[in-house]
Protein backbone atom coordinates (compact mmCIF):
# COMPACT_ATOMS: atom_id res chain seq x y z
CA UNK A 1 0.00 0.00 0.00
CA UNK A 2 1.28 3.45 -0.93
CA UNK A 3 1.43 5.89 1.91
CA UNK A 4 1.37 9.62 1.37
CA UNK A 5 5.08 9.82 2.13
CA UNK A 6 5.77 7.53 -0.84
CA UNK A 7 3.70 9.50 -3.36
CA UNK A 8 5.66 11.27 -6.10
CA UNK A 9 6.01 14.93 -5.09
CA UNK A 10 4.15 17.89 -6.58
CA UNK A 11 5.81 21.09 -7.79
CA UNK A 12 8.77 22.32 -5.75
CA UNK A 13 7.51 25.89 -6.16
CA UNK A 14 3.75 25.58 -6.44
CA UNK A 15 3.05 29.17 -7.39
CA UNK A 16 5.61 29.90 -10.11
CA UNK A 17 5.56 26.37 -11.54
CA UNK A 18 1.79 26.53 -11.98
CA UNK A 19 2.12 29.95 -13.61
CA UNK A 20 4.76 28.76 -16.06
CA UNK A 21 2.80 25.61 -16.91
CA UNK A 22 -0.37 27.61 -17.42
CA UNK A 23 1.36 30.01 -19.82
CA UNK A 24 2.54 27.04 -21.89
CA UNK A 25 -0.99 25.63 -22.01
CA UNK A 26 -2.48 29.06 -22.72
CA UNK A 27 -0.03 29.64 -25.58
CA UNK A 28 -0.83 26.16 -26.90
CA UNK A 29 -4.56 26.90 -26.79
CA UNK A 30 -4.08 30.34 -28.38
CA UNK A 31 -1.87 28.94 -31.17
CA UNK A 32 -3.32 25.53 -32.08
CA UNK A 33 -0.81 23.14 -33.57
CA UNK A 34 2.20 24.93 -32.07
CA UNK A 35 4.29 22.76 -29.75
CA UNK A 36 4.82 24.33 -26.32
CA UNK A 37 7.18 22.99 -23.69
CA UNK A 38 6.32 22.56 -20.05
CA UNK A 39 9.39 23.50 -18.09
CA UNK A 40 8.68 22.97 -14.38
CA UNK A 41 8.70 19.34 -13.41
CA UNK A 42 6.90 17.46 -10.71
CA UNK A 43 6.91 13.82 -9.77
CA UNK A 44 4.39 11.81 -11.70
CA UNK A 45 2.82 8.45 -10.90
CA UNK A 46 3.32 5.62 -13.38
CA UNK A 47 1.15 5.91 -16.55
CA UNK A 48 1.18 9.71 -16.23
CA UNK A 49 3.62 11.75 -18.32
CA UNK A 50 5.48 14.67 -16.75
CA UNK A 51 3.53 17.18 -18.84
CA UNK A 52 0.21 15.64 -17.82
CA UNK A 53 1.21 15.75 -14.16
CA UNK A 54 2.19 19.42 -14.42
CA UNK A 55 -1.12 20.31 -16.11
CA UNK A 56 -3.02 18.40 -13.42
CA UNK A 57 -1.25 20.31 -10.65
CA UNK A 58 -1.90 23.59 -12.47
CA UNK A 59 -5.57 23.33 -13.41
CA UNK A 60 -7.29 20.69 -11.26
CA UNK A 61 -8.90 21.27 -7.89
CA UNK A 62 -12.07 20.49 -5.95
CA UNK A 63 -14.13 22.42 -8.53
CA UNK A 64 -13.15 20.19 -11.45
CA UNK A 65 -14.80 16.76 -11.73
CA UNK A 66 -12.28 14.47 -13.34
CA UNK A 67 -12.79 11.46 -15.58
CA UNK A 68 -9.99 8.91 -15.89
CA UNK A 69 -9.57 6.21 -18.51
CA UNK A 70 -9.67 2.59 -17.37
CA UNK A 71 -5.91 2.27 -16.99
CA UNK A 72 -5.60 5.36 -14.82
CA UNK A 73 -8.71 4.80 -12.74
CA UNK A 74 -7.51 1.28 -11.91
CA UNK A 75 -4.16 2.56 -10.74
CA UNK A 76 -4.32 3.48 -7.08
CA UNK A 77 -1.00 5.35 -7.53
CA UNK A 78 -2.71 7.74 -9.94
CA UNK A 79 -5.93 8.22 -8.01
CA UNK A 80 -4.09 8.72 -4.71
CA UNK A 81 -1.63 11.15 -6.28
CA UNK A 82 -4.44 13.18 -7.85
CA UNK A 83 -6.47 13.13 -4.66
CA UNK A 84 -3.57 14.23 -2.48
CA UNK A 85 -2.15 16.92 -4.76
CA UNK A 86 -5.26 18.33 -6.44
CA UNK A 87 -8.33 17.19 -4.48
CA UNK A 88 -10.24 16.84 -7.73
CA UNK A 89 -13.19 14.45 -7.43
CA UNK A 90 -12.92 11.48 -9.80
CA UNK A 91 -16.26 10.77 -11.46
CA UNK A 92 -17.51 7.74 -13.40
CA UNK A 93 -19.90 9.77 -15.52
CA UNK A 94 -17.79 11.36 -18.26
CA UNK A 95 -20.62 13.70 -19.26
CA UNK A 96 -20.13 15.83 -16.14
CA UNK A 97 -16.33 15.94 -16.22
CA UNK A 98 -14.46 19.24 -16.49
CA UNK A 99 -11.32 17.37 -17.49
CA UNK A 100 -10.68 13.89 -18.83
CA UNK A 101 -7.30 12.18 -18.63
CA UNK A 102 -6.56 9.59 -21.29
CA UNK A 103 -3.30 7.74 -20.71
CA UNK A 104 -3.23 6.39 -24.24
CA UNK A 105 -5.38 7.06 -27.26
CA UNK A 106 -6.68 3.52 -27.60
CA UNK A 107 -8.64 4.06 -24.39
CA UNK A 108 -10.40 7.19 -25.65
CA UNK A 109 -14.16 6.61 -25.59
CA UNK A 110 -16.57 8.12 -28.11
CA UNK A 111 -16.25 11.90 -27.80
CA UNK A 112 -20.02 12.23 -27.42
CA UNK A 113 -19.63 10.69 -23.96
CA UNK A 114 -18.03 13.86 -22.68
CA UNK A 115 -19.69 17.15 -21.74
CA UNK A 116 -20.16 19.16 -24.94
CA UNK A 117 -21.52 22.27 -23.22
CA UNK A 118 -24.89 23.79 -24.03
CA UNK A 119 -25.75 26.42 -26.59
CA UNK A 120 -26.17 28.92 -23.75
CA UNK A 121 -23.06 27.77 -21.86
CA UNK A 122 -20.67 26.20 -24.38
CA UNK A 123 -17.82 26.62 -21.87
CA UNK A 124 -19.29 23.88 -19.68
CA UNK A 125 -17.57 21.22 -21.71
CA UNK A 126 -14.88 18.64 -21.01
CA UNK A 127 -11.26 19.43 -21.80
CA UNK A 128 -9.81 16.09 -22.88
CA UNK A 129 -6.11 15.57 -22.15
CA UNK A 130 -4.67 12.76 -24.27
CA UNK A 131 -1.17 11.35 -23.90
CA UNK A 132 0.37 10.61 -27.29
CA UNK A 133 3.60 9.09 -28.52
CA UNK A 134 5.22 12.10 -30.18
CA UNK A 135 4.48 15.70 -31.09
CA UNK A 136 7.54 16.29 -33.26
CA UNK A 137 7.65 13.26 -35.53
CA UNK A 138 5.10 11.22 -37.40
CA UNK A 139 2.30 12.09 -39.77
CA UNK A 140 1.90 15.72 -40.68
CA UNK A 141 -1.40 17.52 -40.24
CA UNK A 142 -2.30 20.89 -41.67
CA UNK A 143 -4.48 22.92 -39.37
CA UNK A 144 -6.54 26.05 -39.86
CA UNK A 145 -8.62 28.21 -37.55
CA UNK A 146 -8.44 31.05 -35.04
CA UNK A 147 -4.96 31.36 -33.54
CA UNK A 148 -3.31 30.15 -36.74
CA UNK A 149 -1.70 32.50 -39.24
CA UNK A 150 -2.79 30.77 -42.44
CA UNK A 151 -1.92 27.12 -41.99
CA UNK A 152 -0.09 25.42 -39.10
CA UNK A 153 1.68 22.14 -39.67
CA UNK A 154 1.74 19.63 -36.86
CA UNK A 155 3.94 16.55 -37.04
CA UNK A 156 2.68 14.03 -34.59
CA UNK A 157 2.31 10.42 -33.82
CA UNK A 158 -1.20 10.28 -32.40
CA UNK A 159 -3.56 7.57 -31.32
CA UNK A 160 -6.36 7.05 -32.01
CA UNK A 161 -5.40 7.40 -35.68
CA UNK A 162 -8.80 8.85 -36.50
CA UNK A 163 -8.70 11.48 -33.73
CA UNK A 164 -9.02 14.40 -36.14
CA UNK A 165 -11.87 12.72 -38.01
CA UNK A 166 -13.64 12.27 -34.70
CA UNK A 167 -12.99 15.90 -33.77
CA UNK A 168 -14.71 16.85 -37.03
CA UNK A 169 -17.95 16.86 -35.01
CA UNK A 170 -16.79 20.16 -33.48
CA UNK A 171 -17.57 21.90 -36.75
CA UNK A 172 -21.25 21.03 -36.68
CA UNK A 173 -21.56 21.44 -32.91
CA UNK A 174 -19.91 24.86 -32.63
CA UNK A 175 -20.04 26.76 -30.29
CA UNK A 176 -20.48 23.51 -28.35
CA UNK A 177 -17.64 21.07 -28.61
CA UNK A 178 -14.63 19.32 -27.15
CA UNK A 179 -11.25 20.94 -26.58
CA UNK A 180 -8.30 18.58 -26.70
CA UNK A 181 -4.85 18.92 -25.17
CA UNK A 182 -2.23 16.49 -26.51
CA UNK A 183 0.74 15.71 -24.28
CA UNK A 184 3.95 13.88 -25.18
CA UNK A 185 6.37 13.93 -22.27
CA UNK A 186 6.99 17.68 -21.74
CA UNK A 187 5.50 18.81 -25.08
CA UNK A 188 1.95 20.16 -25.33
CA UNK A 189 -0.27 20.86 -28.33
CA UNK A 190 -3.84 22.07 -27.98
CA UNK A 191 -6.61 21.49 -30.47
CA UNK A 192 -9.49 23.74 -29.42
CA UNK A 193 -12.93 23.24 -30.93
CA UNK A 194 -12.34 25.92 -33.57
CA UNK A 195 -9.40 24.12 -35.23
CA UNK A 196 -9.99 22.28 -38.52
CA UNK A 197 -7.70 19.77 -40.21
CA UNK A 198 -7.36 20.71 -43.87
CA UNK A 199 -5.05 17.95 -45.05
CA UNK A 200 -3.06 15.04 -43.81
CA UNK A 201 0.24 13.72 -45.04
CA UNK A 202 1.69 10.32 -44.31
CA UNK B 1 9.38 35.50 10.22
CA UNK B 2 9.56 37.22 6.89
CA UNK B 3 6.45 35.64 5.46
CA UNK B 4 5.23 37.66 2.47
CA UNK B 5 1.98 39.46 3.11
CA UNK B 6 0.53 38.43 -0.24
CA UNK B 7 0.78 35.53 -2.62
CA UNK B 8 2.65 36.19 -5.87
CA UNK B 9 0.53 38.59 -7.96
CA UNK B 10 -1.89 39.06 -5.05
CA UNK B 11 -4.51 36.39 -5.88
CA UNK B 12 -4.55 33.07 -4.05
CA UNK B 13 -3.80 29.93 -6.07
CA UNK B 14 -7.33 28.54 -6.09
CA UNK B 15 -8.62 31.80 -7.58
CA UNK B 16 -5.88 31.77 -10.20
CA UNK B 17 -6.77 28.20 -11.20
CA UNK B 18 -10.42 29.19 -11.60
CA UNK B 19 -9.50 32.23 -13.72
CA UNK B 20 -7.00 30.21 -15.77
CA UNK B 21 -9.62 27.61 -16.62
CA UNK B 22 -11.99 30.38 -17.69
CA UNK B 23 -9.27 31.90 -19.90
CA UNK B 24 -8.65 28.57 -21.65
CA UNK B 25 -12.36 28.16 -22.44
CA UNK B 26 -12.55 31.80 -23.55
CA UNK B 27 -9.73 31.22 -26.05
CA UNK B 28 -11.38 28.02 -27.30
CA UNK B 29 -14.68 29.87 -27.96
CA UNK B 30 -13.60 33.24 -29.43
CA UNK B 31 -15.88 36.11 -28.42
CA UNK B 32 -17.99 34.06 -26.00
CA UNK B 33 -18.27 35.48 -22.48
CA UNK B 34 -17.20 32.88 -19.92
CA UNK B 35 -18.69 33.47 -16.44
CA UNK B 36 -16.11 33.42 -13.65
CA UNK B 37 -16.13 33.89 -9.88
CA UNK B 38 -14.73 37.42 -9.85
CA UNK B 39 -13.12 38.38 -6.57
CA UNK B 40 -13.08 41.57 -4.56
CA UNK B 41 -9.89 43.41 -5.45
CA UNK B 42 -8.19 46.17 -3.47
CA UNK B 43 -9.57 48.79 -5.84
CA UNK B 44 -13.11 49.87 -6.71
CA UNK B 45 -15.18 48.39 -9.51
CA UNK B 46 -14.67 50.47 -12.61
CA UNK B 47 -10.95 50.77 -11.98
CA UNK B 48 -10.05 47.63 -13.84
CA UNK B 49 -10.77 44.81 -11.39
CA UNK B 50 -11.50 42.40 -14.26
CA UNK B 51 -8.35 43.25 -16.15
CA UNK B 52 -6.30 43.08 -12.95
CA UNK B 53 -7.57 39.58 -12.18
CA UNK B 54 -6.77 38.36 -15.68
CA UNK B 55 -3.31 39.94 -15.52
CA UNK B 56 -2.69 38.43 -12.07
CA UNK B 57 -3.61 34.97 -13.37
CA UNK B 58 -1.24 35.05 -16.34
CA UNK B 59 1.66 37.14 -15.01
CA UNK B 60 5.02 35.49 -14.29
CA UNK B 61 8.31 36.81 -12.91
CA UNK B 62 9.90 37.12 -16.36
CA UNK B 63 7.05 39.23 -17.78
CA UNK B 64 7.41 42.92 -18.55
CA UNK B 65 4.19 44.78 -17.79
CA UNK B 66 2.81 47.91 -19.40
CA UNK B 67 -0.44 49.49 -18.25
CA UNK B 68 -2.29 52.17 -20.16
CA UNK B 69 -5.41 54.15 -19.42
CA UNK B 70 -6.96 55.85 -22.46
CA UNK B 71 -3.61 55.36 -24.19
CA UNK B 72 -1.65 57.06 -21.45
CA UNK B 73 0.98 55.42 -19.23
CA UNK B 74 0.89 58.38 -16.87
CA UNK B 75 -2.64 58.55 -15.49
CA UNK B 76 -3.61 57.58 -11.95
CA UNK B 77 -5.27 54.32 -12.95
CA UNK B 78 -2.33 53.16 -15.08
CA UNK B 79 0.28 54.11 -12.50
CA UNK B 80 -1.66 52.48 -9.65
CA UNK B 81 -2.06 49.17 -11.45
CA UNK B 82 1.55 49.17 -12.61
CA UNK B 83 2.73 49.79 -9.04
CA UNK B 84 0.32 47.16 -7.74
CA UNK B 85 1.97 44.44 -9.82
CA UNK B 86 5.48 45.77 -9.29
CA UNK B 87 4.80 45.40 -5.57
CA UNK B 88 2.85 42.13 -5.44
CA UNK B 89 4.61 40.25 -8.27
CA UNK B 90 7.93 42.06 -8.50
CA UNK B 91 7.66 42.18 -12.28
CA UNK B 92 9.54 44.62 -14.46
CA UNK B 93 7.38 47.41 -15.84
CA UNK B 94 7.77 49.55 -18.92
CA UNK B 95 5.99 52.21 -20.87
CA UNK B 96 7.43 51.08 -24.22
CA UNK B 97 4.85 49.07 -26.15
CA UNK B 98 7.28 46.81 -27.99
CA UNK B 99 9.21 45.88 -24.83
CA UNK B 100 6.13 44.71 -22.93
CA UNK B 101 5.00 41.08 -22.83
CA UNK B 102 1.74 41.82 -21.03
CA UNK B 103 -0.15 45.05 -21.69
CA UNK B 104 -3.17 45.87 -19.58
CA UNK B 105 -5.33 48.51 -21.18
CA UNK B 106 -8.31 50.65 -20.44
CA UNK B 107 -10.08 51.89 -23.55
CA UNK B 108 -7.28 51.93 -26.13
CA UNK B 109 -5.18 49.64 -28.27
CA UNK B 110 -1.59 50.89 -28.65
CA UNK B 111 -0.68 52.53 -31.96
CA UNK B 112 2.49 50.45 -32.27
CA UNK B 113 1.62 47.10 -33.86
CA UNK B 114 1.55 44.27 -31.36
CA UNK B 115 3.62 41.15 -31.87
CA UNK B 116 3.12 37.46 -31.24
CA UNK B 117 4.86 37.35 -27.85
CA UNK B 118 2.45 39.82 -26.30
CA UNK B 119 -0.85 39.51 -24.47
CA UNK B 120 -3.23 42.45 -24.45
CA UNK B 121 -5.55 42.49 -21.40
CA UNK B 122 -8.59 44.76 -21.65
CA UNK B 123 -10.49 46.20 -18.71
CA UNK B 124 -14.16 45.84 -19.53
CA UNK B 125 -17.01 47.65 -17.76
CA UNK B 126 -20.01 46.03 -19.49
CA UNK B 127 -19.10 42.92 -21.49
CA UNK B 128 -22.55 42.25 -22.95
CA UNK B 129 -22.96 44.15 -26.25
CA UNK B 130 -26.72 43.52 -26.18
CA UNK B 131 -27.24 44.69 -22.59
CA UNK B 132 -28.66 48.14 -23.40
CA UNK B 133 -30.97 46.57 -25.96
CA UNK B 134 -32.13 43.69 -23.76
CA UNK B 135 -31.64 43.96 -19.99
CA UNK B 136 -32.34 40.30 -19.16
CA UNK B 137 -29.27 38.06 -18.97
CA UNK B 138 -31.41 34.98 -19.73
CA UNK B 139 -32.52 36.60 -22.98
CA UNK B 140 -29.16 37.90 -24.14
CA UNK B 141 -27.66 34.49 -23.42
CA UNK B 142 -30.30 32.87 -25.62
CA UNK B 143 -29.71 35.47 -28.33
CA UNK B 144 -26.01 34.58 -28.35
CA UNK B 145 -26.90 30.86 -28.39
CA UNK B 146 -29.05 31.37 -31.48
CA UNK B 147 -26.69 33.94 -33.04
CA UNK B 148 -29.75 36.19 -33.09
CA UNK B 149 -28.16 39.58 -33.61
CA UNK B 150 -30.85 41.38 -35.58
CA UNK B 151 -31.46 43.73 -32.67
CA UNK B 152 -27.91 45.06 -32.89
CA UNK B 153 -28.37 45.84 -36.57
CA UNK B 154 -31.62 47.61 -35.74
CA UNK B 155 -29.72 49.74 -33.24
CA UNK B 156 -27.12 50.69 -35.84
CA UNK B 157 -29.90 51.35 -38.36
CA UNK B 158 -31.64 53.66 -35.88
CA UNK B 159 -28.38 55.61 -35.68
CA UNK B 160 -28.52 56.07 -39.44
CA UNK B 161 -32.22 57.01 -39.39
CA UNK B 162 -31.62 59.61 -36.70
CA UNK B 163 -28.19 61.00 -37.55
CA UNK B 164 -27.59 59.98 -41.15
CA UNK B 165 -24.62 57.83 -40.19
CA UNK B 166 -23.69 55.16 -37.62
CA UNK B 167 -23.13 57.44 -34.63
CA UNK B 168 -21.71 54.78 -32.33
CA UNK B 169 -18.21 56.08 -31.68
CA UNK B 170 -16.88 53.71 -29.02
CA UNK B 171 -17.65 50.17 -27.84
CA UNK B 172 -18.53 49.58 -31.47
CA UNK B 173 -19.83 46.00 -31.78
CA UNK B 174 -17.72 43.44 -33.62
CA UNK B 175 -18.33 39.89 -34.80
CA UNK B 176 -15.56 37.48 -33.85
CA UNK B 177 -14.70 34.50 -36.04
CA UNK B 178 -18.03 34.93 -37.87
CA UNK B 179 -19.99 33.79 -34.81
CA UNK B 180 -20.21 35.85 -31.61
CA UNK B 181 -21.03 39.53 -31.49
CA UNK B 182 -18.69 41.01 -28.92
CA UNK B 183 -18.18 44.29 -27.11
CA UNK B 184 -14.59 45.42 -27.69
CA UNK B 185 -14.82 47.41 -24.41
CA UNK B 186 -15.15 51.19 -24.72
CA UNK B 187 -12.26 51.59 -27.13
CA UNK B 188 -12.84 54.22 -29.82
CA UNK B 189 -13.98 52.60 -33.05
CA UNK B 190 -10.73 53.91 -34.52
CA UNK B 191 -9.11 50.91 -32.79
CA UNK B 192 -11.49 48.22 -34.09
CA UNK B 193 -9.45 47.36 -37.22
CA UNK B 194 -6.43 46.62 -35.00
CA UNK B 195 -8.27 43.70 -33.41
CA UNK B 196 -8.66 41.90 -36.71
CA UNK B 197 -5.99 39.29 -37.45
CA UNK B 198 -3.86 40.64 -34.58
CA UNK B 199 -0.69 38.58 -33.87
CA UNK B 200 -1.12 39.05 -30.09
CA UNK B 201 -3.57 37.22 -27.86
CA UNK B 202 -6.35 39.53 -26.61
CA UNK B 203 -8.02 38.80 -23.26
CA UNK B 204 -10.94 40.73 -21.77
CA UNK B 205 -11.84 40.84 -18.07
CA UNK B 206 -15.00 42.32 -16.58
CA UNK B 207 -14.75 42.24 -12.78
CA UNK B 208 -18.11 43.57 -11.67
CA UNK B 209 -19.99 41.67 -14.38
CA UNK B 210 -17.89 38.52 -13.78
CA UNK B 211 -17.06 37.65 -17.38
CA UNK B 212 -13.87 36.76 -19.25
CA UNK B 213 -13.64 36.55 -23.03
CA UNK B 214 -10.90 36.38 -25.61
CA UNK B 215 -9.81 36.81 -29.18
CA UNK B 216 -7.08 34.33 -30.16
CA UNK B 217 -4.27 35.62 -32.39
CA UNK B 218 -4.94 35.78 -36.14
CA UNK B 219 -8.70 35.72 -35.70
CA UNK B 220 -11.19 37.49 -37.93
CA UNK B 221 -12.84 40.44 -36.17
CA UNK B 222 -15.38 42.36 -38.24
CA UNK B 223 -17.06 45.60 -37.19
CA UNK B 224 -20.79 45.37 -37.87
CA UNK B 225 -22.04 47.62 -40.67
CA UNK B 226 -24.25 47.83 -43.73
CA UNK B 227 -23.36 47.58 -47.42
CA UNK B 228 -24.47 51.18 -48.01
CA UNK B 229 -23.09 52.42 -44.68
CA UNK B 230 -19.74 50.67 -44.32
CA UNK B 231 -17.78 50.83 -41.08
CA UNK B 232 -15.49 53.85 -40.92
CA UNK B 233 -12.95 54.50 -38.18
CA UNK B 234 -13.16 58.04 -36.85
CA UNK B 235 -10.32 60.42 -36.05
CA UNK B 236 -10.12 64.20 -35.62
CA UNK B 237 -8.95 65.70 -38.88
CA UNK B 238 -5.71 67.19 -37.59
CA UNK B 239 -2.09 66.23 -37.00
CA UNK B 240 -0.89 65.69 -33.43
CA UNK B 241 0.18 69.06 -32.00
CA UNK B 242 3.24 67.48 -30.37
CA UNK B 243 4.52 64.88 -32.84
CA UNK B 244 2.63 65.76 -36.04
CA UNK B 245 1.35 62.19 -36.45
CA UNK B 246 -1.33 62.00 -39.11
CA UNK B 247 -2.52 58.48 -38.40
CA UNK B 248 -2.81 58.18 -34.61
CA UNK B 249 -5.92 58.52 -32.45
CA UNK B 250 -6.14 62.04 -31.00
CA UNK B 251 -7.39 63.51 -27.75
CA UNK B 252 -8.90 66.97 -27.88
CA UNK B 253 -7.52 69.17 -25.10
CA UNK B 254 -9.16 72.50 -24.28
CA UNK B 255 -6.38 75.00 -23.59
CA UNK B 256 -8.25 78.18 -22.57
CA UNK B 257 -11.75 79.58 -22.15
CA UNK B 258 -11.75 81.28 -25.55
CA UNK B 259 -12.24 78.20 -27.66
CA UNK B 260 -8.57 77.31 -27.86
CA UNK B 261 -7.81 73.61 -28.20
CA UNK B 262 -5.08 71.25 -29.21
CA UNK B 263 -5.13 67.73 -30.56
CA UNK B 264 -2.54 65.29 -29.25
CA UNK B 265 -1.94 61.56 -29.57
CA UNK B 266 -3.82 59.63 -26.89
CA UNK B 267 -1.02 57.01 -26.98
CA UNK B 268 1.68 58.76 -24.94
CA UNK B 269 4.38 56.17 -25.67
CA UNK B 270 3.81 56.45 -29.40
CA UNK B 271 3.86 60.26 -29.26
CA UNK B 272 7.01 60.41 -27.13
CA UNK B 273 8.73 57.91 -29.40
CA UNK B 274 7.97 60.03 -32.44
CA UNK B 275 9.15 63.21 -30.73
CA UNK B 276 12.39 61.47 -29.71
CA UNK B 277 12.81 60.44 -33.33
CA UNK B 278 12.68 64.07 -34.37
CA UNK B 279 9.04 64.60 -35.31
CA UNK B 280 7.67 67.88 -34.05
CA UNK B 281 4.19 69.33 -34.12
CA UNK B 282 2.91 72.88 -34.07
CA UNK B 283 2.84 73.08 -30.25
CA UNK B 284 5.94 71.09 -29.36
CA UNK B 285 7.61 72.13 -26.11
CA UNK B 286 10.77 74.18 -25.56
CA UNK B 287 13.54 72.15 -27.23
CA UNK B 288 11.79 72.39 -30.54
CA UNK B 289 11.09 76.13 -30.23
CA UNK B 290 14.65 76.85 -29.14
CA UNK B 291 15.88 74.96 -32.14
CA UNK B 292 13.54 76.89 -34.35
CA UNK B 293 14.81 80.18 -32.87
CA UNK B 294 18.43 79.17 -33.31
CA UNK B 295 17.68 78.55 -36.92
CA UNK B 296 16.01 81.92 -37.43
CA UNK B 297 18.77 83.71 -35.46
CA UNK B 298 21.51 81.95 -37.40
Amino acid sequence: MTTIAELPPGFVDKVLSAQSTFRSVMDAMARPGSVQRIVPMAGAPATMMRGTAAIALTLFDHDTPLWLDARMSESSDVTKWLKFHTGAPVVQDSSIAAFALVSEGALLPALECFALGTSEYPDRSTTVIIQVESLDAGRSFELRGPGIDGVATLQASIKPFDLFERLGMNEALFPRGIDVVLVADDAVVAIPRTTRVVSKGS
Amino acid sequence: MNAPAYNFAYLDEQTKRMIRRAILKAIAIPGYQVPFASREMPMPYGWGTGGVQVTAAILGPSDVLKVIDQGSDDTTNAISIRKFFAKTAGVATTTATDEATVIQTRHRIPETSLHANQVLVYQVPIPEPLRFLEPRETETRRMHALAEYGLMHVKLYEDIARFGHIATAYAYPVKVNARYVMDPSPTPKFDNPKMDNCPALQLFGAGREKRIYAIPPYTQVVSLDFEDHPFEPYRFNAPCALCAAENSYLDEIVTDDKGGRMFVCSDTDYCEGRQAAGHHGSLSAAPYKEKAQEKSNG
